[in-house]
């Protein structure tokens, strides 16, 4: 037993607990039947979150076949993650946040510039620490796709405008996903400060994995 | 064995008698396109070629070039691949395109925005009004549950396996093969996310003209639309023409429309800028 909410519901033994800090980026493998939890420790902390197959890494995640496949942009409880071959790759298997977004994407240094202005070229960005975290494997830029935002909230109004809006998540909110293949995960626990994407306070996440 | 073809030169005489040929989906070269609009000269054109359905097909094309694609008998889908001709690790990011301008829905006087803050395509006109940024393409998998097959060598290809043999055309890979976007074939997204295809049958003829804003490679696959909800497959012929044209001025409308249009703008002159 543990008086440790953050564990609450899950079995198996705890393979690998790990604070992320805020800003900072994570990478670590899951093999098939692992369960990964993500706290979101302090409420509406985004995590841009990409997955490769560990056997063969041109294989990812893609979010326009997990949408297409699901007939809905957004990520919930049941949602597989397709691969861009159209193979589960993970399912989401309990989330205690409705819905996490899959279309808006990592911020960029570049992208910044245009979204909010050239002050904001010098600031830490997702893709920096995607960069990081896949170059230490001999990934690069052009194995960057569209990724998963845990815990940010992108709605789409009726005229197709959409954006980055106040997080429906709160402190100690967890997502669960089960791995359907050997993969790995790659995070940048997400250090934006333009945009509610992060309460405008990056903060650390928790990573578990139960075997 | 056909003993008339039994020798290199009646084989030879056999295949040049086969030149000059005219089917519906093929390239024409020299390009000659006389629907072309009245101010691009006949010496301007640069591509001209009809994709046949389940087809692709990939050019260069300059900063300032026009594309025009047409969708010819209502059921064409226009999936794209786009990048930075000269470091094709640049390439188009949907995210960020959709993102950038506060909108899902593509049409006239928006951008196709590359991962490095830059514009690859502005639209200059856009007479469908459905296209799609959220589905990406068919793959095998997908084809070969919805219609039995989707190999490249069958009769039901996959957006994706096509986007692929494209990409590697010029020497990339399926590492490189992006997340797309969709012309000619919609989606419309519902207060709860979900997503409704606008698939058609649309009526023959509807044109997009795209402006490249920089040297890109685009790669173009025709194949149905991954959520088109008919059983049988149904694609028709895709056709592109492209001229030549000015890189776009510092007073262009599109370049000044919004705030994040001209910082892009301003971010691809400024990688021109050497």
């Amino acid at each position: 037993m543990t008086d440790d909410l953050a564990l609450f519901g899950l079995s198996g033994l705890i393979a690998h607990d790990e604070l992320v800090p805020a800003r900072a980026p994570w990478l670590h493998h899951v093999t098939v039947g692992q369960v990964l939890r993500i706290v979101d420790c302090e409420g509406n902390q985004a995590v841009d979150f990409l997955t490769y197959a560990a056997a063969d890494d041109a294989e990812r995640y893609s979010a326009q076949d997990t949408v297409a496949a699901q007939g809905n942009l957004f990520l919930r409880t049941g949602s597989v993650l397709l691969s861009n071959e159209g193979r589960a790759m993970m399912t989401i298997i309990d989330s205690a946040v409705a819905y996490h977004d899959t279309i808006g994407g990592a911020c960029s240094c570049e992208s910044n510039t245009l979204r909010y202005g050239y002050h904001t070229k010098s600031q830490h960005a997702c893709v920096d620490n995607f960069l990081e975290a896949n170059l230490t494997q001999g990934r690069g830029k052009r194995d960057m796709v569209s990724n998963i935002n845990f815990f940010m909230n992108v709605p789409v109004e009726e005229d197709g405008t959409l954006g980055i809006v106040d997080g429906i998540s709160a402190p100690g909110l967890t997502v669960d996903l089960r791995a359907e293949m050997d993969v790995i995960v790659v995070v940048s626990n997400c250090p934006q400060i333009n945009n509610p994407c992060n309460g405008f306070n990056p903060s650390p996440v928790r990573m578990i994995i139960t075997a | 064995m056909n003993a008339i073809l039994g020798d290199p030169k009646a084989a030879r005489d056999h295949a040049r008698a086969q030149g000059g040929t005219r089917v519906e989906a093929m390239p024409i070269l020299p390009p000659v396109a006389d629907d072309r609009p009245q101010a691009v000269a006949a010496s301007d054109l640069l591509w001209e070629e009809t994709l046949a359905p389940g087809g692709y097909a990939t050019r260069r094309l300059a900063r300032g070039a026009q594309l025009r694609l047409i969708d010819m008998g209502g059921d064409a889908c226009a999936s794209l691949n786009i990048f930075n001709a000269e470091l094709p690790t640049e390439r188009l990011n949907v995210a960020d395109t959709v993102k950038v301008q506060w909108n899902a829905y593509l049409g006239a006087g928006q951008l196709l925005l590359s991962d490095m803050g830059r514009v690859l395509f502005s639209i200059l006109e856009d007479g469908a009004g459905t296209h799609d940024t959220f589905c990406g393409v068919s793959n095998s998998a997908s084809n070969l549950r919805k219609y039995g097959d989707g190999c490249n060598s069958g009769t039901y290809p996959n957006g994706r396996d096509r986007l692929i043999l494209g990409a590697a055309k010029h020497g990339l890979t399926r590492r490189d093969v992006h997340p797309c976007v969709n012309l000619f074939k919609g989606t419309r997204i519902e207060a709860d996310g979900a997503i409704t295809p606008v698939v058609g049958p649309f009526s023959p003829g509807r044109a997009v003209v795209l402006r490249a804003e920089m040297d890109v490679i685009m790669v173009v696959a025709n194949c149905p639309h991954v959520l088109d909800p008919r059983a049988a497959w149904h694609s028709t012929p895709l056709r592109a023409t492209a001229w030549r044209g000015p890189a776009t001025q510092a007073d262009d409308p599109i370049r000044n429309s919004t705030p994040e249009a001209t910082r892009a703008f301003l971010n691809t002159e400024d990688y021109y800028r050497r």
